[in-house]
């Protein structure tokens, strides 16, 4: 609803705009800034914006003292693989609920979702408990399932609202003309629902490497993730900031990154199909 | 074009999803349940045995049952009435004809993609602490004290710090159901001589009635589970004074190792998230109607 204004109000909107937008960024920049800074440098009063000597010996320590290439690559392959085995199971679920939809599809639906709103920590040690019988504590495959779990009913749900977008008409002229199941999937369907697909398949990435619970719980060493690297650098005692800032900093920006460069079919994404 | 056997099909493809979520709800909740039920302390391995109701009866006898049930609810209710009202003024601000709102957008996205732990650090450490916390240095700029955010406001501090987690997500689902609404309407409106506050009123607020219902919804199904947060910042302290449901579970759970307290807690609180979602669905669901 973007409308013309005039040049004075125009200038107004915009430094009030980017005002706010600065504000709710800053805690992430001033996290960034800190971790270049020298520790003294970092706790100095008062606050130094620009250091005078930047430096990037955090970063070194942080990366000799952890193995940092393990926790990236646990938080890859645990938020990627759970994701891809959620579309798996999901899509099915979701293009059948769209396209042949029941008097309880709706029900269904927010069944599923219901299920996200059992609090973790009520299911913690029976969890526990069960992976540790089925032997998947501390197994990235085990994070895998649980984290597809986790994002199952949010996976369906979104990719429900999307396929219900796609005109079932179209699918019946492909019938028409012949087409297999198979041909209506891959040439017809799938084409279509890609941004929808691409879009939950992005969201849930980054809900994947965020998750902080159930990766702490289920993990100690071997499968641990960057939510587990990041716990471990615990209350720095003063002289750790700049420290802490790059080790967050090195937990954050990868997601951060993918995030932004895919910020549309993101924002798609966030609003769950629901919102146009 | 349902068919019986593109039903059955149909049925097949949804099958997968409704048995894995049922076994990932049923499995643990019926353990949860077993357990609520027992004697089940690690310190004391040899004494086991069904305890009835005596699990329960200690969350309602305790004091702090009752603040942790306040907090949890507080938690939820404040950071869904900041980020909803933040969340349409920035939306409505962000909306209008700005330069570089590309680029605008990128910054005001960028908490949501902070996890819980370093967004909790940030704000405990660089901002909130007494000593070398931005807030404090601001503090003694103007010759005031600091404030001790996590010591004497600590369920406000965690609001705050939830608050702006959460905060992208409303305004960037709000801002989309915003620039979905036709100028032509409001420039009619305004013509006819309606104030931007009745504009506001009566025009682009019933527009996003789904997008706030979906807000409140979605943000409702993490925030009740909030849990890392706490860990991080406050431990639940000072005392019991930022201390959550799930919070308090753990508490029995890791500290007191008493698996039955913690489980029959575990149970209070998903009988808690169906109230919540009991009362949500009969207020919002018809929003989501069409």
């Amino acid at each position: 609803m973007a409308r013309a204004l005039s040049p004075r109000r125009q200038l107004i909107t915009t430094i009030a705009a980017w005002s706010v937008a600065l504000l709710i960024f800053f805690p992430v920049l001033w996290m960034i800034l800190t971790s270049f800074k020298t520790e003294p440098s970092a706790v100095a009063m008062p606050p130094e914006f620009l250091s005078a000597d930047w430096t990037l010996e955090n970063y070194a320590e942080v990366w000799a003292r952890s193995d940092y290439p393990r926790f990236f690559w646990n938080s890859v392959v645990i938020s990627v693989g759970s994701t891809l085995l959620g579309l798996v199971v999901a899509v099915p679920a979701a293009w059948a609920m769209a396209f042949v939809p029941g008097r309880r599809t709706k029900d269904l639906l927010m069944w599923m979702l219901s299920t996200k709103m059992m609090p973790a920590v009520a299911v913690m040690i029976p969890l526990y408990l069960l992976f540790q019988r089925l032997g998947l504590i501390d197994t990235k495959f085990g994070l895998v399932i649980a984290l597809m779990l986790m994002n199952l009913p949010i996976i369906v749900w979104m990719l429900y609202t999307y396929f219900k977008e796609i005109p079932g008409e179209i699918l019946e002229a492909a019938r028409m003309d012949g087409a297999s199941l198979w041909n209506e999937i891959v040439h017809v369907l799938t084409p279509m629902a890609l941004p929808g697909i691409a879009s939950t398949m992005l969201l849930n990435i980054i809900l994947a490497w965020n998750e902080a619970f159930w990766t702490i719980v289920l993990t100690t060493t071997k499968a641990a993730p960057l939510s587990a690297f990041i716990a471990s650098f615990s209350a720095p005692q003063g002289l750790f900031y700049a420290k802490l800032s790059a080790a967050s900093a090195m937990a954050i920006l990868p997601i951060l990154i993918l995030g932004w460069f895919s910020q549309k079919q993101l924002v798609r994404g966030l609003t769950f199909g629901a919102v146009k | 074009m349902s068919t019986q056997s593109s039903r059955l099909a149909a049925r097949m493809m949804v099958a997968p999803s409704v048995v894995l979520l049922l076994i990932w709800m049923i499995v643990p909740l019926a353990m949860t349940l077993y357990y609520s039920f027992r004697f089940y302390r690690l310190l004391s391995p040899d004494r086991t045995g069904w305890t009835g109701f005596t699990n329960y009866l200690w969350f309602f006898n305790s004091p702090d049952f009752w603040l942790a049930l306040w907090n949890t609810l507080a938690l939820v209710g404040g950071v869904l009435v900041i980020t909803v009202t933040l969340g349409i003024l920035i939306a409505l601000l962000i909306d209008q004809p700005v330069k570089g709102q590309g680029l605008l957008r990128i910054l005001v996205i960028a908490p949501f993609f902070v996890m819980p732990p370093v967004a909790a650090s940030i704000w405990e450490n660089l901002f909130m602490h007494p000593q070398n916390g931005l807030f404090a240095a601001v503090a003694r700029g103007f010759g005031a004290q600091p404030i001790l955010f996590l010591e004497q406001y600590p369920m406000l501090s965690v609001i705050g710090i939830v608050s702006w987690e959460w905060l992208p997500f409303a305004t960037l689902i709000l801002l989309t159901a915003l620039q979905s609404l036709s100028s032509e309407q409001l420039e009619a409106a305004e013509m006819d001589g309606a104030s931007a506050f009745s504009r506001f009123r009566y025009i682009i607020l019933p527009h996003m009635t789904r997008a706030i219902t979906v807000v409140i919804l979605i943000q409702t199904i993490f925030l009740l589970g909030i849990f890392g947060e706490i860990f991080t910042t406050t431990q639940g302290g000072p005392g019991s004074a930022s201390t959550t449901l799930p919070y308090m579970i753990f508490k029995q759970a890791i500290a007191a190792k008493d698996i039955g307290r913690a489980a029959a807690g575990g149970i209070i609180a998903v009988i808690l998230a169906n109230i919540v979602a009991y009362f949500l669905m009969r207020g919002l669901g018809r929003n989501l109607e069409n």
